[in-house]
């Protein structure tokens, strides 16, 4: 590999860009695709394809055999909430390779005794998450149980494109947040992003329980193949 | 942090700092997979010239044959297409006992 390829694309992953790498396996020659880069390339489909998935791999075209390598940003989880799931989701996120942070106003909550290594930041979702650069890579889920922490929060990711969105609450919870939502100019569209009552149904009771069925969901919701948008 | 999303992050910093601090440097690169490989394509392994080597291509079974074969492309700069799997002769040393087959391009840091 070239040195320029590498620095460039060690760049593009420290920007949380994607990028793909593509090599002629014969030869060896290879070329950077930034995310830019992509449309103009001869083998454009394909790797906007395996860049959906985050897969890569190697096909053929040309009568050649090309290794795409897809680089896609580390996924990153956002926690809203400093409550007693998230003490076992946060080391569980971390754990499966997800840089995780904490946000939750109430200081009672937020202290670095209940969570210890995780980064925590004790202030409203208005003012935390913007310098967190939530994207859609980032897993964001709300656990507080109460509006005034929760329902910004849940627009900013909605506004972000997050791949996984999930909130706390039940049924009749969250058609509750749905009306709020919607009074404040969510679209239909978006408000069925939001997975919940939150983390798959496998009859999870305690909290640790809980974190498990949330950490499966949002590991379904990357790795199963999805419905590509309309 | 132990990472099983995206380790490769890592090594792809390493592949850099260790070629900019003057060594010589090799990548492999899980290409292909057919089977049960323990890691997927896109997985990698960076590796010197004194044979410290950070990541993985298979989960431990072949990392040490990888090696040998990286240190030969750090000195030659030509690039190699490695296949690994139980219908190797060599299966009994450097086979995947999972009866997978992996194929692992090696190429050198700072090739022209």
């Amino acid at each position: 590999m070239k040195l320029e390829i590498l620095q460039a694309l060690n760049a593009e992953r420290a920007a949380r860009r994607p990028a793909v790498v593509i090599t002629e396996l014969a030869s060896g020659a290879q070329r950077l695709l930034t995310a830019d880069q992509i449309d103009g390339d001869p083998l454009a489909a394909e790797v906007h394809k395996l860049l959906r998935m985050g897969k890569s791999a190697t096909i053929e075209a040309e009568g050649r055999k090309w290794f795409i390598h897809v680089h896609a940003p580390t996924a990153k989880m956002v926690i809203i909430g400093a409550v007693h799931i998230s003490q076992v989701l946060a080391p569980l996120a971390r754990t499966l390779g997800y840089d995780v942070t904490i946000v939750d106003p109430r200081t009672a909550f937020a202290s670095a005794e209940r969570f210890p290594g995780v980064p925590l930041i004790a202030d409203w979702p208005d003012v935390a998450l913007p310098p967190l650069q939530v994207d859609r890579y980032t897993a964001f889920v709300a656990l507080t149980h109460d509006p005034k922490i929760d329902d910004g929060a849940l627009l900013h990711a909605l506004a972000q494109n997050c791949f996984y969105i999930g909130a706390l609450g039940s049924k009749k919870t969250h058609a509750k947040r749905l009306d709020r939502l919607s009074a404040q100019g969510a679209s239909a569209a978006d408000l069925a992003k939001i997975h919940a009552p939150i983390g798959l149904a496998i009859g999870a009771v305690s909290p640790a329980e809980i974190a498990v069925s949330i950490m499966a969901e949002i590991t379904a919701q990357l790795r199963l193949p999805q419905p590509l948008p309309s | 942090m132990p990472s099983t999303l995206d380790r490769d992050d890592d090594i792809l910093q390493a592949a850099q700092q260790w070629h900019q601090s003057g060594r010589g440097v090799a990548l492999a690169t899980v290409v292909e997979t057919w089977g049960s490989a323990p890691r997927p394509a896109g997985s990698s392994l960076v590796i010197n010239d004194e044979g410290v080597f950070l990541g993985s291509v298979s989960g431990g079974c072949v990392e040490g044959a990888v090696v040998t074969e990286a240190l030969e492309v750090i000195s030659s700069g030509t690039p190699k297409l490695l296949e690994f799997g139980v219908a190797d002769e060599t299966a009994w040393q450097v086979g995947l006992s999972c009866g997978g087959t992996i194929r692992v391009f090696v190429e050198k840091v700072g090739a022209p």
